[in-house]
């Protein structure tokens, strides 16, 4: 493994910013995975530093194919990450919506160019990703849908779930998107949780990471069996909204399979304790995304259920 | 009337609620809407809505038409110094149109676009944000330009920014109405968190002009001045390449040369100045930067190229 810093970035407080890169192997530009690019991404930056320990056992081995170069990018926002910020520090943008960057641009522009530059001529890219809202998924993967990656690849993962999105304008800047336009097959891999860790999930992602890298000819290894990956679009899951504000507490799991009517969740009062709303599932079938917050508002995304 | 247009429970003892003020007189129903408070951080519009409405109030017998008031999108935002969505961390500006079957703030955004469209004119009033000041201005993009522009300069602005076509603004709440036909104007002025008095002076002169120009204003109204109008092309814009405190020694609103020294970004702990800032172009300075902590990249100033200027 060779580590290098791929973008650096002076401060006027603080220690020069440095994004750090792990190469293994060497020669054609066959996968990049990037971590945590916002400052709550524990679990994203996790589930990279447990990739940077297998590839090193498999480069030890001579495991990884002949000219395959594969780069691991933990962390690209630790400076928001070590005052507890989401966001860049400064100025609260997202750095995941300011792809492809403009060298002479703003500061995460800057930031989004300089990664970019690094990443953008990979056969293959995986971004470790989240979701706004709090909550836990089962781990699954996603693509968008740009015409130009195979959605069928998303089964070389054996998740259990494979996901195509139907890009918005607001995705337009996004890593993912960006990837894809500059002809890299590009994946969003959820692993469940995201400012805390999940050993779980984070083994299941590192698993089906190393399982995609071995069926595509990238590394040899050998992985616990996956699943067969079921393949839908995106708007043929099911939403569930709360219909009542107050405390919730859910009665399910993710992963968990329900049939319709059967209880989710509730939501009492917060005052008095008094239930104003039971969560009942509209479908049968998987839960794949859970609310993970006490409190919540009316017309929250409180499940997410795949038929 | 004061009505409202969009409501959601909070979790605690509380609703969310998105409310507007409607003045209506006369036989017209020429509607103009005047819309603000998208990003909790911008404030320029507050001052302007009371300024336009106490004034149509106090002279309601020369108004004759529907005026429509949205001071606050995010009341939530204004509240907590935040410039979006507290809780989601959204740019709220990138929501609409937002869905009916949606989460909260989809289904709000949904709510606002219906209730805004069908306005003759809406007035989305911005004013940057914490980091830099804005000469007044109307933004539009090119393919709203023919039907825009006309608007534009009955609004006393000092600037008109037609600016490329971006897919990701298309999430705008301007967007979305001007894209369903209601023709909706994009002011930028003065900086977040503060009230520039003068801008809102000249914004609200204005808003009268146009209000007269469509028909729903009877009284006196200022004389408006004629906005430069700019492509795209011809703004230039000044980042920081180096780390430390900006200090300028251009002003806002002169003409510069390019090559012209605008200010100096200083380094407090060795005393040295780490980066001499030039204009880029020949112009006039119409942004500027407020706050003075910058980093590499950080916008120190954009300059309206004139004709036959130099630029880079």
């Amino acid at each position: 493994m060779k580590k290098k810093v791929l973008f650096s970035m002076k401060s006027p407080y603080r220690e020069q910013l440095d994004i750090i890169g792990c190469r293994f192997g060497h020669g054609r530009k066959a996968l990049a995975i990037v971590g945590a690019m916002r400052g709550n991404e524990v679990q994203q930056m996790y589930v990279c530093s447990r990739m940077v320990q297998e590839l090193k056992k498999l480069e030890a081995k001579g495991r990884i194919a002949e000219d395959c170069e594969i780069l691991v990018i933990p962390c690209v926002n630790y400076y928001s990450m070590n005052i507890g910020k989401r966001f860049w520090a400064m100025d609260n943008t997202d750095i995941n919506r300011m792809f492809p960057g403009y060298d002479q641009g703003e500061t995460t522009q800057r930031i989004a160019d300089g990664i970019f530059t690094k990443i953008k001529d990979y056969d293959y890219g995986i971004q470790l990703a989240s979701f706004y809202q709090q909550g836990n998924f089962l781990p699954h993967v996603k693509v968008m849908d740009t015409g130009f990656t195979d959605s069928e690849l998303m089964k070389d993962f054996g998740l259990e779930f494979g996901i195509v999105r139907k890009p918005r304008p607001y995705d337009t800047t996004t890593l993912n998107y960006n990837w894809q336009i500059w002809e890299t097959k590009a994946f969003s891999v959820y692993a469940n949780a995201t400012d805390e860790i999940d050993e779980k999930a984070a083994d299941e992602a590192v698993n089906a990471i190393l399982r995609f890298m071995d069926k595509r000819g990238i590394i040899s290894a050998k992985t616990p069996p996956g699943y067969v990956t079921v393949i839908m679009n995106e708007s043929d899951t099911r939403q569930v909204q709360s219909e009542a504000a107050g405390i919730f507490v859910s009665l399910t799991d993710i992963g968990k399979t329900v049939e319709r009517g059967d209880i989710l969740g509730r939501i009492t009062a917060p005052f008095d304790g008094e239930l104003v709303s039971e969560i009942r599932s509209p479908v049968s079938g998987t839960v794949y995304f859970e609310y993970h917050s006490p409190l919540i508002n009316a017309k929250t995304v409180c499940f997410k259920i795949i038929k | 009337m004061i009505e409202t247009v969009a409501s959601a429970a909070l979790a605690v003892n509380e609703n969310l609620n998105i409310r507007k003020r409607r003045i209506q007189n006369g036989k017209s129903k020429n509607r103009l809407s005047l819309v603000t408070g998208t990003h909790g951080d911008e404030l320029e519009g507050q001052y302007l809505a009371y300024m336009v409405g106490k004034y149509v109030d106090e002279h309601i017998d020369q108004f004759d038409g529907i005026l429509d008031i949205y001071p606050a999108l995010n009341p939530m935002g204004i509240d907590s110094i935040t410039r979006g969505i507290p809780m989601f961390d959204l740019d709220m500006n990138r929501v609409f149109p937002g869905t009916k079957d949606g989460t909260m703030i989809e289904v709000m955004c949904s709510s606002i676009i219906d209730d805004l469209s069908g306005s003759d004119v809406c007035i989305d009033v911005h004013s940057s944000n914490i980091f830099l000041r804005e000469i007044p201005q109307i933004r539009m993009s090119v393919p709203t330009a023919p039907t825009l522009l006309l608007y534009a300069k009955m609004m006393n602005v000092d600037f008109v920014w037609i600016h490329d076509a971006a897919t990701v603004l298309e999430s705008t709440l301007a967007h979305t109405l001007n894209s369903r036909g209601t023709k909706t104007l994009v002011v930028e002025m003065g900086v977040g968190m503060r009230i520039t008095k003068e801008y809102c002076q000249q914004l609200f002169d204005g808003v009268l002009n146009l209000m007269k120009e469509i028909g729903m204003w009877q009284g006196e109204t200022a004389p408006v001045r004629e906005p430069v109008v700019s492509e795209g092309y011809e703004v230039g814009f000044v980042n920081s390449d180096a780390a430390g405190i900006f200090v300028p020694v251009a002003d806002f609103g002169d003409t510069v040369k390019k090559g012209d020294h605008i200010g100096d970004v200083v380094d407090p702990l060795t005393s040295k100045i780490v980066e001499k800032v030039l204009a880029v172009c020949d112009g006039m300075i119409f942004t500027m930067r407020e706050y003075p902590v910058v980093y590499g990249g950080s916008l120190l100033a954009r300059i309206l190229m004139t004709s036959g200027g130099e630029g880079q």
